[in-house]
């Protein structure tokens, strides 16, 4: 178990080195000089001589890294020459926002799509199965941004049941952000869901129709421990890495959810940083975002390490 | 039981009182350092109008009137300005406002690292304090734009104490005199300013507080407003403006910008200019200009929410050229001119941004010249890739809006200026820049006028830029507020608005 672990967390080490050099290496291939778009409307020779000899960008590629990297290892992930921020402090300011959102879509995903794929498979072929077919469908093929603005006019303009948009934090007032995050957990986690349903079902059905599962129907099992107790346990492996993997998705992927609800995340910094060229913020979001993916990754490692008993021996 | 109903009811009424005083303004994007020496964006300056006053502003009819000098001298021969300043002004930390913060604003601006107000102020070569109340600005030679350059952020007055503290982050926690003093700002969520209780104007302040929400889609926005959350949005989209006049608790406001959406043409910039009919030969340029009807993209591309135009300022402006008007569309004179030219069918490419009116600007362009017989091609490019190829001269034409300024010299000298750093189209005249120095130079309206009317029936010629309309700032708010002033620079000022 120890060698395992240790070898996983080994292997984390160079990972991370070629995610950064990727990082670097892909924001170096965006078109468009940053200094140019940093400068702004006037576009003053003098500014973007600044701007270039501020952000190293009249420097070679290697020494760039080399700037870029050594800062990373002492924690400092520079500064948001737009905002003169610090980058390290946007991401303390935004990530517990994006983490929240991402956790209560990931909640409603799971409470939508596991249910639904397991009662998909159970009742296969009958009104249930359809059902739950349609709805994965539909959650599938429902465009965020769409969904988003729909609810907004329906949940705000119309009932002012629910706020618009907008963040609150919860320890400024909890029912006021879970008023806040209602509507956008369940448009980002409407299509996790029919994922997370499609897959249920498909793990669950091939689980089903398994020689152990006829067995311990034939034991007399009732057939909610079979299908909950059995089936369910075993075809929740791939359903643990799909939700891994997914969770990191919903983290880079809140970026529409957050400009429709203007809810001020990890994908606002990100999309704004991307379009006004602030290096620093894409490089350290991106960073930040890899790593929390390939932590998740090895975390999903762990938990078949303890969900299949085949890994132990 | 009856006392605790009325209890109950004066709470809630003295909540909504609270309510009241703050006033929500919805902005279209999040702005950039709120430091005026280093700001950059437009939505930076609508934050700055509550915060940071100006020496001047300007009126709805452009002209500069008072805000923290009080009147203004020229010296003989015009190359100095010697302004009176408003007494009994103080910062939000306390510091008085006087001639010697005067002097160190306008250094900072002209001697800060990466300060975007160095080149607004290049003819200013030095600033005297004549005593405490009176400041006088001596300049390299006359420039009459002067004035409404100190109406903007170069004319916004920091506090000395608080800058020199703070040099390298002072726009995290900016300290000004405006009628509202920071409070906090959380980035891409709000920014949030309270009411500075020794404001020199404070009789016209009536909020407490103001928040400014960055909302980016405009449908948000709008919905934001129409749940109550919200009492201002600027930049309404032009689709929605028929159901705001449809609901009764909402009002609008539009005004034409200082500002325009026209295509740059590649005439000098770079050897590509010359590999293509349109840049090689201002007879094609004129051609295509003829297959061009303005009312018509006005219609596509902003629902008829702006107003067609042919030059830097609007037909409505004082310094409108009016020898050159905005011609009308003819086909059969464009066939006419391609045929003088030998060229029937020219093709180019129209770059433009991926914004919805720039594409939708480009779509409807390439169907009108098609009638004449140009093949436009359109090429839809990020607006930081599209700004590099600009400048590279990677282009044939380029659809490209500006944001305007008060003074038409802003809509005027850096695009067509020799070497200037927004001459895309690379036309470089000395006749050009000859008119462009007189324009500066000449302090009378009269002169001025003549000056830019020169300077159109040149430029007309040569069409290194097709000017297609000036488009209306379009604002929407809650019915209660009153008092909202309609300055054509876009800026939703907070003196004298009322909930």
């Amino acid at each position: 178990m120890l060698t395992y672990f240790l070898k996983r967390v080994a292997a984390l080490v160079p990972t991370v080195f070629f995610v950064t050099v990727i990082i670097f290496g892909l924001q170096q291939l965006l078109p468009g000089d940053a200094a140019l778009i940093l400068a702004g409307e006037d576009q003053d020779p003098q500014v973007i001589a600044y701007l270039q000899k501020k952000m190293h960008l009249d420097e070679p590629l290697p020494v760039r890294y080399a700037y870029w990297i050594g800062g990373v290892l002492q924690g400092d992930l520079g500064e948001s020459l737009r905002i003169q921020q610090p980058v390290l402090g946007l991401i303390k300011e935004k990530l517990p926002v994006t983490l929240q959102l991402a956790s209560m879509a990931m909640l409603v995903s799971l409470l939508i799509g596991v249910p639904a794929g397991v009662i998909s498979a159970v009742a296969k072929d009958s009104i249930w199965d359809y059902l739950a077919n349609i709805l994965a469908l539909w959650g599938l093929s429902t465009p965020n941004f769409w969904l988003g603005i729909l609810m907004i006019l329906l949940f705000s303009v119309s009932l002012g049941w629910l706020p618009a948009s907008g963040y609150v934090s919860p320890f400024e007032d909890l029912s006021a952000n879970l008023a806040a995050m209602v509507m956008p957990a369940f448009v980002l986690g409407g299509g996790l869901a029919a994922v997370l349903m499609r897959h249920t079902r498909s793990a669950m059905l091939q689980v089903l129709g398994s020689d152990y599962v006829r067995t311990a129907r034939a034991k007399g099992l009732n057939e909610r421990t079979v299908v909950l107790k059995h089936a369910l346990r075993n075809a929740l492996t791939p359903i643990i890495t799909l939700g891994a993997l997914e969770f990191g998705t919903l983290l880079s992927g809140a970026v529409l959810t957050e400009q429709v609800f203007s809810i001020p995340g990890f994908g606002k910094l990100i999309v704004d940083a991307v379009f006004n060229r602030d290096y620093s913020v894409v490089q350290g979001v991106v960073l930040f975002t890899s790593s929390v993916y390939i932590v998740l990754n090895l975390l999903a490692d762990m938990a078949y390490f303890f969900v299949n008993p085949r890994l132990r021996g | 039981m009856k006392k605790k109903l009325l209890l109950a009811l004066a709470m809630m009424a003295s909540a909504c009182v609270v309510q009241s005083q703050t006033l929500r303004i919805g902005l279209a994007e999040d702005p950039d350092i709120l430091d005026p020496t280093l700001a950059r964006s437009f939505v930076g300056r609508i934050v700055f109008s509550s915060l940071c006053d100006k020496l001047f502003d300007i009126d709805e009819k452009l002209n500069p009137v008072p805000q923290l000098a009080t009147s203004y001298q020229w010296s003989a021969d015009n190359k100095s300005l010697t302004l009176k300043l408003r007494s009994g002004v103080t910062f939000h930390d306390g510091e008085k406002f006087d001639a010697a913060a005067v002097k160190f604003n306008i250094e900072r601006h002209k001697t800060m690292a990466g300060s975007n107000r160095r080149g607004e102020l290049s003819p200013v070569t030095a600033v005297e304090v004549v005593d405490p109340l009176t400041v006088k600005i001596n300049l390299s030679a006359p420039f009459s734009p002067l004035l409404t350059v100190l109406a903007d952020r170069a004319g916004m007055m920091v506090s000395p104490k608080a800058a020199a503290a703070n040099p390298t982050s002072f726009g995290t926690k900016p300290v000004c005199s405006g009628p509202f003093r920071f409070t906090e700002r959380v980035a891409q969520d709000r920014i949030v300013l309270e009411r500075f209780q020794n404001y020199w104007n404070k009789s016209e302040i009536h909020f407490d507080k103001v928040i400014y929400l960055p909302i980016v889609d405009s449908t948000v926005r709008l919905a934001n407003l129409r749940a109550g959350q919200l009492d201002f949005i600027e930049r309404v989209a032009p689709s929605d403006v028929a159901s705001i006049k449809a609901d009764a608790k909402l009002g609008m406001s539009r005004i034409t910008e200082l500002g325009y959406q026209g295509i740059t043409i590649n005439t000098h910039k770079s050897d590509q200019s010359q590999a293509n009919p349109l840049g090689r030969d201002a007879r094609v340029r004129e051609a295509f200009e003829l297959s061009l009807d303005r009312a018509g993209i006005a219609k596509v591309a902003m629902d008829g929410e702006a107003t067609p135009g042919n030059q830097w300022v609007s037909p409505s402006n004082s310094f409108y050229a009016k020898n050159v008007p905005v011609p009308a569309r003819d086909i059969p004179r464009a066939k006419a001119l391609l045929k003088e030219a030998g060229v029937t069918n020219p093709s180019f490419t129209l770059m433009t941004p991926t914004t919805s009116d720039g594409q939708r600007v480009a779509q409807v362009v390439q169907a009108m010249a098609k009638e004449a017989g140009f093949d436009v091609k359109i090429q839809s490019t990020e607006f930081a890739t599209s700004l590099n190829m600009a400048d590279k001269g990677q282009f044939d034409a380029y659809v490209l809006a500006w944001s305007g300024r008060a003074d038409p010299d802003g809509n005027l000298f850096s695009f067509y200026g020799c070497k200037q750093p927004l001459n895309y189209s690379g036309e470089c005249r000395p006749t050009w820049d000859d008119l462009l120095n007189r324009s500066r130079n000449t302090l009378d309206i009269a002169g001025r006028i003549k000056v830019f009317a020169t300077l159109a029936a040149e430029v007309v010629k040569e069409r290194p830029i097709i000017y297609l309309y000036h488009r209306n700032w379009l604002w929407a708010y809650n019915k209660k507020l009153t008092g909202m002033s309609t300055i054509p620079d876009g800026l939703v000022r907070v003196q004298g608005l009322k909930m």
